[in-house]
């Protein structure tokens, strides 16, 4: 991945201090009072946490571990994550927030209804940019939970993962299927190519599951979060394949939506239950964090997704740099 | 009953109320018609609502909805 443009002084700063000193060397910016929501912190968030992805291009792969660069990273999670605490209701408890994952609601109104019903090409392609920064490393960030799991939350997370991962088969990878379905869309499936033109509420989706990952304190979270995403997946996915096929899409477009409308039918069943569920039994004092993680990924999902529909309504694009053909 | 013939390995499966019958992968289900589709994923969630989009798989169509 290339180094993106900074959005204000923090990620300007941090960018300057990767791309043109060693680690130990010059002035790494302060997180001060940023906007937690804001693109500067969410920029110099995902740039932090990209170095224990895949790294970036031109910059030492020693900042992983700088302990001036953890620092800023510390800071700037601290605030991210109590604005969420702040922001986010929580209190019904960790069983009503997965029962209510897998209730239908009666009006949907979220960009998947919206790309099924009226959606247009070129928004069915804005869609696939923003998701690409997830979509491009799927279920990485969840593989973070393996050492923290034993018995059979380990299990199940792991088949689970195995299925994310192609289940032996690179051309079966899910973040593989996602590079196919942005080809067919005329999009660069290159990593990390849409980072400049996603907007802070595409990236800090992509930072709570980073945040939730890294630290093995909010393990609970990071279930919940998972939780959450398999379980939304299989009735979006099944309107995105009408999505798909009724703007002739592609057939690899068509195949990763329904290929999640089959897997997260068992993988929701699985991390519901078994990795879900087994934590629990195992580690009880870990609900709150789990309806935690449930109530944050849902937050940040329904932000990015207000977005999007805000600026199609407009009629213009939702992404801070728009497509070219 | 010792030195019998080990017991044959059991599949398990699982039923969620009101929701699929989960299964451990691979599976081979005949439809009605005679043919074969085949699953070759680690667990199968099998379709026991009727309402599944493509049976015999589940794709959670038998979800309630929010009061
Ligand atoms: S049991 Fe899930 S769709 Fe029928
Ligand atoms: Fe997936
Ligand atoms: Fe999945």
């Amino acid at each position: 991945m290339r180094p993106p443009q900074p959005r204000g002084e923090i990620s300007a700063a941090l960018i300057g201090a990767l791309t043109t000193t060693s680690p130990g060397e010059g002035p790494l910016p302060a997180a001060g009072a940023a906007d937690p929501y804001g693109d500067d912190l969410q920029l110099a968030l995902y740039l932090c946490y990209e170095l224990h992805y895949r790294g970036v291009a031109g910059v030492s792969d020693d900042w992983e571990w700088d302990p001036r660069l953890l620092r800023l990273r510390g800071e700037l999670e601290k605030l991210f994550l109590t604005a969420l605490r702040a922001d986010v209701p929580t209190g019904a408890g960790a069983a009503a927030a997965l029962e209510e994952l897998v209730l239908e609601p009666r009006d949907g109104r979220g960009v998947s209804h919206f790309l099924c019903g009226s959606g247009e090409l070129w928004q069915l392609r804005e869609y696939a940019a923003h998701r690409s920064l997830y979509q491009l490393k799927e279920a990485d960030p969840h593989a973070w939970m393996i050492p923290r799991l034993t018995g059979r939350a380990k299990a199940a997370l792991v088949a689970v993962e195995y299925d994310e991962f192609g289940a032996g088969r690179a051309e079966r990878v899910h973040a593989r299927l996602f590079a196919d379905l942005m080809r067919d869309l005329g999009l660069d499936d290159t990593y990390g190519r849409y980072l400049d033109a996603a907007p802070a509420s595409t990236l800090a989706t992509v930072n709570l599951m980073s945040l939730f990952g890294l630290h093995r304190a909010l393990r609970g979270a990071l279930a919940g979060h998972f939780a959450t995403v398999e379980s939304l997946s299989p009735p979006a996915s099944r309107r995105l394949v009408r999505a798909m096929e009724r703007l002739d899409a592609g057939p690899a477009a068509v195949r990763f939506y329904a290929e999640h409308v089959e897997a997260d039918a068992v993988h929701e069943q699985l991390v519901r239950h078994d990795v879900v569920g087994d934590l629990l039994r195992r580690e009880p004092g870990l609900a709150g964090d789990v309806e935690f993680g449930i109530a944050a990924t849902r937050r940040l999902d329904e932000r990015f997704e207000a977005d999007l529909l805000a600026a199609w309504q407009a009629r213009r694009s939702s992404l801070l740099i728009p497509l070219t053909d | 009953m010792p030195g019998g013939p080990a017991e044959r390995p059991a599949t398990r499966v699982r039923r969620d109320p009101g929701g699929p019958l989960l299964i451990e992968g691979p599976v081979e289900v005949e439809l009605p018609d005679g043919s074969l589709v085949r699953s070759d994923r680690p667990v199968v969630a099998l379709c026991m609502c009727g309402r599944s989009g493509i049976p015999p798989w589940c794709d959670t169509s038998h979800r309630g909805r929010r009061a």
